[in-house]
């Protein structure tokens, strides 16, 4: 298992990540990104893709 | 032992094209080579939130470093200062002479200066690399009279920034509103009005003719014989291409590094180098989502897009498909947030398609009636709708 981390207070709901790793990182009703704090190891490569992509670099794997 | 890949340029165009070469599959050597001291870090934040901070470090925008990407060779704070194509080799300003199996130019932009009658430099700033954004930042101290040269989206965040930190802030530029091109008229003066409801003025079909003051600027002179006083003065009147280095080369570098359909670097006696490849915003390429005409984008997705193609087809030694990415930008002024994808510079048209102006609100823009890209404020499911559209 990966745990991952959103530091909310840079984060400004772009949705970028929701288009990398889906399964992780989606935008709700009001548009406000929601995430699961935890994925499948097979998750990885798609949420460093969520890493990379993210304008506010907000996004962490907690090793 | 086989040359290496040489990255010329250790920003982020450089990192992701290293991480890029791995996640495909290649195992060589690859050696990046940048003029900075600092190890690959984010740009954007330096006019936004970085700068609103009490203070600028490198912690603050460093990119993560991946495993995969450990062994990478990094020469830091040492400059490119020519090239040989014939020879496949590189030359740093310690002369030393990097040979390579690829070359991967990811040099990037520098900003634009003036030169002024009386070009004196204490209190003028420019904002493109960290150490820049450490000088500004200690600038920036309250009550202090700011002006900037050039309404683009940098010259706009950073006054925003300005402002926020108590600064009186006042942009002088010689369009009609800012941020024109790419936002077109009416939703480039509705930020513009949401920028002054926030203190930051604006001169616009003015310009700086010179500078005024002995040791530090104390003022700025404008075109219509006025001065306007000022303790800091930014230029951000957009950037030139770093390809001097490549001088004397049967290379294309008018206007940035002419590349191909494949990112390859286009010859000026025909045909292109195999492998001399472009990434990035120092990158001049066609793009067949929209025409073949040769183009610079600098938007900050366009060097992980040309780095994730190039590392694949070094990795691969495929170019099948064209390079094609869709641009996206994003800009954040005070509390409001834009968000674009496709390439809305080159629109002859623009409207309004859902929300209201002075709320969220969603543009489409168009050339020739077609739809090349859209832009909101707010409403992020809607635009990002439009990115689904657009890669189809």
């Amino acid at each position: 298992m990966i745990k991952i981390n959103v530091d909310m207070t840079k984060c400004q709901h772009y949705g970028m990540c929701v288009f990398e790793a889906p399964d992780v990182f989606k935008l709700n009703e009001d548009d406000k990104l929601e995430y699961t704090a935890t994925a499948e190891d097979s998750e990885r490569s798609n949420v460093e893709a969520a890493i990379d992509v993210c304008p506010m670099q907000a996004i962490f794997i907690v090793d | 032992m086989s040359k290496p890949v040489v990255i010329v340029g250790a920003s982020m165009g450089g990192l992701r094209a290293a991480e890029a070469l791995r996640r495909f599959g290649y195992t060589g050597a690859i050696t990046a080579i940048g003029d900075e001291t600092w190890a690959p870090y984010n740009r954007p934040p330096l006019s936004k939130e970085v700068l609103a901070g009490d203070s600028v470090s490198h912690e603050t925008v460093a990119f993560p470093m991946r495993e995969a990407t450990a062994d990478v060779g990094w020469v830091l704070g040492n400059r490119v200062v020519s090239a040989d194509l014939e020879h496949s080799t590189v030359t740093t300003q310690d002369g030393e002479v990097f040979e390579y199996s690829h070359l991967i130019i990811a040099t990037g932009l520098r900003p634009k200066k003036q030169v002024y009658p009386n070009n004196i430099h204490a209190g003028r700033h420019i904002i493109r690399t960290l150490d820049d954004a450490m000088g500004l930042r200690q600038a920036l101290q309250p009550g202090q009279r700011v002006v900037v040269l050039g309404a683009g989206f940098i010259g706009c965040e950073t006054a925003a920034t300005a402002r926020k930190l108590g600064c009186d802030v006042t942009i002088v530029a010689p369009g009609s509103v800012p941020m024109r091109r790419p936002l077109g008229d009416e939703l480039a003066g509705e930020l513009q009005r949401r920028q002054e409801a926030e203190g930051v003025k604006f001169l616009m079909k003015r310009t700086v003719t010179d500078l005024i003051g002995e040791s530090h600027i104390t003022a700025v002179a404008l075109d219509d014989g006025s001065e306007l006083a000022c303790d800091v003065f930014i230029e951000a009147i957009g950037s030139l291409p770093n390809t001097e280095f490549l001088d004397g080369n049967d290379i294309d570098i008018t206007d940035g590094l002419l590349c191909d359909g494949n990112l390859h670097a286009v010859k000026l006696s025909g045909g292109s180098w195999s492998n001399v490849w472009g990434v990035g915003d120092v990158v001049r390429f066609p793009n067949s989502r929209y025409d073949n005409v040769a183009r610079r984008v600098e938007h900050w997705n366009i060097p992980s897009e040309c780095a994730k193609y190039v590392g694949s087809a070094i990795a691969t030694g495929e170019t099948a498909e064209a390079f094609r990415p869709l641009p996206s930008f994003w800009s954040d002024q005070f509390d409001v947030h834009i968000l674009a994808y496709g390439l809305l510079a080159i629109a002859d048209s623009n409207k309004l398609v859902q929300g209201s102006l002075d709320g969220d609100c969603v543009f489409e823009y168009y050339r020739e009636g077609e739809l090349v890209g859209a832009a909101g404020i707010g409403l992020r499911s809607v635009v990002m709708g439009y990115r689904k559209t657009f890669e189809g």
